[in-house]
Formats: structure tokens, sequence, C-alpha cells
């Protein structure tokens, strides 16, 4: 009877352990290998390709780095849907520095870096020390953000730095991948400097988040905010810096963003922050917090970034069919999680 | 001295508890700033529009017609906030989608018509039955699934817009009925744009629901606290999944006004940003927006404060897509002021500066 007991007790102890970030982890990493591969075979040719790999991730770098912010915020419980305005906000406002200002693309790096600090303490501060429901506070601030991209300037426009263009221009070779092309010419694969940025980044929240007292924080102030003050985690100074950090992470994406375009526009990254919503829901970062992962966040992206390449390469190529997919997965992935929670609630 | 003091800050704090106040003051700072400024902006003149009815031109009268699609938004979203805690995000995406129904239906698959395809009452109806689904949709994930409103919400937000244009194969149909223009136009021989009366007709009939039903002692007793209505025997998921259905027929409604100002649709642009527009009438109305007690004409009121406001900011050649970081400031400015922990401290500074003048 006891060993009986004894061995339920473990069962669902395990069932609890892994259904934590493991299980929603796992899920993320098998969706998204499952998906490529299926890509490789039915779709053929293009996937085949190390390359279409590596322009998945120049394209999606800024989001890699804006969503590696938001898991940071959802894992505290929080959330902050600024993150596409500023992005938007940043390339315009370094679009206009480059370009009539005659900034040189370095000091550009500090103010898309300000202007995600201006942001990230204003409303680190509203969420953590005057303790109002971030979704509201983040709305303003996309609204805000939106709107002062179109006072900076409205109408969008390439940059034409010659310094900024060879920034842009730079990329990094990746030795051993690239292919033959039509011509029988052997072409290098590369990335661009924005996708070492980002992956410098997740690995840097990675170490953060898993060795560090502050990122333990994190984990703490999420799962349970009253047992998070017992243990004498001061909660208000974790949730200000995680919003901080996101905002920060947000002007860097920000930069990212711009380096990979060369152009400011007001419409630049709209729905962004939806996307890294979906990324960290779909790495199995949880809405109620203390549940998450970065490294499940860069899955997150890619998954989301390969649906979004099949369903254009197989054809569905009205601009609408990715708002549907996107919603679809995020749906999916929420009911998901919600159905985990209610069970291991019961369990 | 201090008797006659103490009278009158009676009176104040006693003005100031009420929650109609706040509109009240923003709607006097704002009318008493465009006195100042231009009162030229009160004019109201009598002209004939193209057709040769008499209509009422004026910044007032703008007010009045467009304010009156976020006064029937701001309905339902009051009940969804009070309910739920939370907002719907996605009430812009679900009004172009009505919008998407009623033009589908009324052209009945063609580009453009001259006469209505489906009876017009027909159109609508199946609009207000198609919102309510997608209404439900939103209240089922919130209530049964217990995901947070307005992450539920998002997902619709996402995909609505695509819905819509994928209702119409992306075209974009013209309704070249009269008729139509009706409803968010002028009636003829009637001075004063119509949504002002679909708006009227709302009201009555959510202040007879009101009177009439529980709804808004269930509605609070959910919002305030749910596990003890649980316990009062309501059943909270069905009043927080009955309240986003409620908002999804106001979205319906907003549906019809809009497309019938246009006579057709535009996908991305119709509605855009209306449910910041609508989550500000609701906090600018006194509501707490993590749910609870609520007074719908406050956010009423708060939906033409609203509407003011962007008339004001329209007037002064703001661009309207540089408007949001306007109002932007001013939700901060009213979230900061009414979260908890700045009251308190506002409080606890009254009192000490009441003490002082005693002393």
């Amino acid at each position: 009877m006891a060993s009986e007991k004894n061995t339920a007790a473990k069962k669902s102890s395990w069932f609890k352990n892994v259904s934590d970030t493991n299980l929603l982890l796992t899920i993320t990493i098998v969706v998204f290998f499952a998906m490529y591969l299926t890509a490789m075979i039915f779709l053929g040719s293009g996937f085949l390709k190390p390359q279409t790999f590596f322009n998945i991730l120049n394209a999606q770098a800024a989001l890699i780095i804006t969503a590696c912010g938001m898991s940071l915020v959802m894992i505290t419980g929080g959330i902050d849907i600024s993150v596409g305005g500023v992005v938007a906000l940043v390339s315009m406002s370094c679009a206009v520095y480059l370009d009539f200002g005659g900034g040189d693309p370095y000091t550009a790096i500090l103010l898309a870096l300000a202007i995600g600090l201006a942001f990230g303490l204003v409303q680190g501060f509203l969420v953590a020390y005057l303790d109002i429901q971030p979704f509201i506070v983040s709305l303003a601030g996309m609204f805000f953000a939106r709107g002062m991209t179109t006072i900076v300037h409205t109408n969008p426009f390439n940059v034409e730095n010659e310094a900024f263009t060879k920034l842009k221009m730079t990329r990094v070779i990746v030795p051993g991948m690239g292919s033959v092309n039509k011509i029988g010419k052997y072409v290098d694969a590369y990335v661009e400097i924005g996708v070492v940025v980002a992956l410098l980044i997740v690995l840097l929240l990675f170490c953060i988040l898993r060795w560090t007292k502050l990122g333990r924080a994190f984990y703490a102030v999420g799962g349970n905010q009253q047992s998070a003050l017992m243990l004498g985690i001061n909660v208000k100074r974790t949730k200000f810096l995680a919003h901080l950090i996101c905002s920060l992470l947000a002007g860097i994406g920000g930069y990212v963003y711009f380096l990979h375009v060369g152009s400011g526009s007001a419409s630049h990254a709209s729905g962004m922050e939806m996307n890294a919503i979906a990324s960290s829901i779909i790495g199995g970062t949880m809405l109620t917090g203390g549940v998450g992962n970065i490294i499940g966040t860069f899955f997150g992206v890619l998954s989301l970034s390969t649906i979004q390449n099949i369903v254009s390469s197989a054809g569905l190529d009205q601009a609408w069919w990715t708002g549907i997919t996107v919603a679809a997965m995020l749906c999916i992935f929420l009911i998901v999680q919600s159905v985990i929670m209610a069970r291991k609630k019961r369990a | 001295m201090a008797n006659k003091n103490k009278s009158i800050g009676a009176f104040f704090s006693g003005l100031v508890k009420q929650q109609i106040f706040i509109p009240l003051v923003a709607l006097l700072l704002l009318a008493l700033f465009n006195l100042i400024m231009d009162p030229s902006f009160f004019k109201i003149t009598l002209g004939y529009n193209s057709v040769g009815d008499p209509v009422l031109n004026g910044y007032l009268i703008t007010i009045l017609d467009y304010g009156s699609e976020l006064a029937i938004l701001a309905i339902g979203m009051t009940l969804v906030t009070a309910a739920s805690g939370g907002q719907d995000i996605s009430v812009g995406a679900t009004i172009a989608i009505a919008g998407s129904v009623i033009l589908r239906l009324l052209c009945g698959g063609q580009t453009t018509t001259d006469t209505y395809q489906t009876p017009l009452i027909v159109a609508f109806l199946v609009a207000v039955i198609v919102s309510m689904i997608f209404g439900a949709f939103n209240g089922a994930l919130v209530a049964y699934f217990r995901i947070q409103p307005m992450i539920a919400t998002l997902i619709l937000f996402t995909a609505g817009r695509s819905i819509a244009a994928w209702i119409n194969n992306n075209q974009l149909p013209i309704v070249n009925v009269e008729s139509f223009g009706y409803f968010g136009g002028y009636i003829p021989g009637v001075p004063i744009p119509t949504p002002f009366f679909i708006a009227l007709i709302c009201v009555v009939i959510i202040a007879l629901v009101l009177k009439f039903t529980n709804l808004r002692l269930y509605t609070q007793a959910v919002g305030i606290n749910e596990s003890s209505s649980r316990l009062n025997g309501l059943n909270p998921e069905f009043i927080k999944f009955i309240s986003f259905v409620i908002l999804g027929v106001c979205v319906a409604v907003v549906g019809l006004i809009k497309v019938s100002r246009l006579s057709t649709i535009n996908y991305s642009v119709v509605a855009k940003d209306i449910e910041m527009d609508a989550i500000l009438a609701v906090a600018l109305g006194g509501n707490a927006l993590s749910g609870g007690k609520f007074n719908i004409w406050a956010s009423i009121l708060g939906a033409y404060v609203i509407q003011f406001l962007t008339t004001t900011l329209y007037k002064f050649k703001v661009q309207s897509d540089a408007l949001p970081a306007y109002k932007a400031v001013v939700v901060i400015i009213l979230v900061v002021l009414s979260a908890p922990i700045v009251r308190e401290k506002l409080a606890s500074l009254g009192k000490k500066m009441k003490t002082k003048e005693v002393a």
C-alpha cells in the first residue's frame, strides 16, 4: 500500500517536474524540427540549402532579441507590448540621425540604447513601484512610440550614409556551410552582424537566468510574489529590472532591425510585439509567470518564421495568411498551456 | 473658519468621490482650453449636404457623430472590464470582420451593387451573430481556459483583419444604395447624425437591461471577487463569457456604422486603434481597469470626452498617425492618478495639510 502510494507520488512528481520548463521546451524543439524536416521533404530545393536557414536568422535577428526581453518580462509575470513601437521609433530616429543629423552609425547605437533605456525606466517604474497593470502601461508605451515615430519623421525613406551602408553590408561567413549556385560557383554561407549580436544575447541571458542570483529571482517573483518576498527577494526591484532589460533589448533589437532593413518608416516592425509574445509562448514561457526558457524562445522564433516561410513557399502568398497562421499557432499553444496548468492544479 | 473650511472640503470630497466627476472635469478642461484657444470651435452652422438635405455642421457635431461609435463600444468594454478585469483589444479587428460580413451579404459576392442583394436587416443580423461568435471565442478563452483577457484577444487582434479580408476575397465591395448611407450619415430631413440616435437606442437598451436584470450586480460580484461570487451561487465563467458576447453585439453595431460611412471598407484602416480609445473611455469614466465596480454612464461620457480630445487635436493639425502619442500621455496620467499607491499617497498628503492647518 505504502509503496504503491510512493510510486504514485513519484510518478506525479515526475510529471510535475517535466511539465514545467522541459515539457514545453521539448514540444517546441520537436515542433520546430518536424516542421523544418517536412518543409525539406515536401518543398525541397530552398529548404535544403543551409543559406535558407541563415536567411531566416538574418531576417529574424531583431525578433530574437526582442523576444528574449519579452520572455524575461513574462517570466516575472508581466508583459510588454511596447517593443514593436520601440523598434520602429529606434529605427526611425537612427535613420533621421544618420541622414539629416550627419551622425555615424556607432553613435547611433548609443541613441538606440538611450531610447530603450528611457522606455524601460518609465515603464518599469510604473509597473514595479506604482503597481499598475503592465499591459496598460505598455499599451500606452506602444501608442506613444508609434505616435512619436510619426512625429520624428512622417515619410519612409532609405538611409544613404556611407559608413552605415558599409556596416550593413558586413557579412560573417559561416565556414563549411556554403553551396554551389546555378552557374556552378561556390557561394559562402553568411550571416549578418545582427545574428551574432542576437546569439550572444541569447547566450548571455541564458546564463543569467540559469546561474545568477538575479536570474533565479526572476523565476521566483514570477512563480509566487508572496513567497519571493518572504525569501528576502526585492520583488519591486526585480520587476523593475525585468522591464528595464526588456526595453533595453528592444532598443538593441531596434538597431539590429534598422541594420537589416536600412530604412526608417512609421510602419516598421508592425505587429512585432505580437510575434515576440507568440514566440515566447510557443517557446514555452508561461503567461502566468515563473516558467520559461530563453533557448525555448529562440526556437519559438525559428518555428514561427519557418511556418511563415512554409506558408509563403506553399503559394499562399497573400499577406493575410501570415496573420492567420501566427494567430492559429498562438491559439493552439495557449490552449495547450492552459490545459497543462489545469492538470497540474489537479495533480 | 475651520468649520467653514471643513464643509467646503466635505462638499468637494463628496463630488470628487462621484465617479462621473473625472470625465466631467476632463470635459470642462477641454472645453475651457478650446474656448481660450479658439471660441469658433463651438460654432454650429446649418448647411446642406450634397443631396440637399439640411445637416448641422461644426466640431461639436463631429464629436457627437464619431463619439457615438465609441460610446456604443464603451458599453460593452465596461462590462468586459468589470467582469474579467481585463480589456478586449480585438474590437477594431472584429469591427472589420462585422463590416466585411455586412458588405459581403449586401453585395452578394459581387464587387459592386446598386440594390441590396440581401435585405439589410438580414445582413445586419448575420453580422451580429458572427461578432457574437467571435466574442464567444474570446469569452471562452478567458472564462473557461483562464487566459488573461488581453492575451486571449491578442489572437483575434492579430488575425481579425486578415479574416475580414478573407471573407471578401480581399476585394473591396461597394454598395451604391442611398439608404445604406443613412446609418453613418444623416436620415433625410434630420439634421443630427444618425450614429447619435443609434447610440441612444443602445444606451436605452442597456439601461433597461441593467434596471430589470441582475447583470450589474452579478458582473460586479464576479469582478470584485470571483471565488466568493462562486460561493454565493453565481457562475463566474458564464458571466465573463456573456460580457464578451455582449461586447460582440456592440461591435457589430459599430461595424454597421463604419461601413455605412464609406459604403465600402478598408481592412487595414477601418476602426484602427479604436481599442485604445474604447479602453481609454472606460478608464476616463473612472472605472477600475482591474475589474469590479463600474459606472456605465461615466464610460459613455468618457467616450465623448475622448472624441472631444481627438477632435481638438485634429483641429490643431496633429497628424492622425501622431494622435496615439498624445493619447498615450493621457492614459499614463490617468492610470498613474488612479493607481492605489498614488491615491494613498495623495490622501495622506491631504491629511497632513489639513492637520497642519488645524495646528
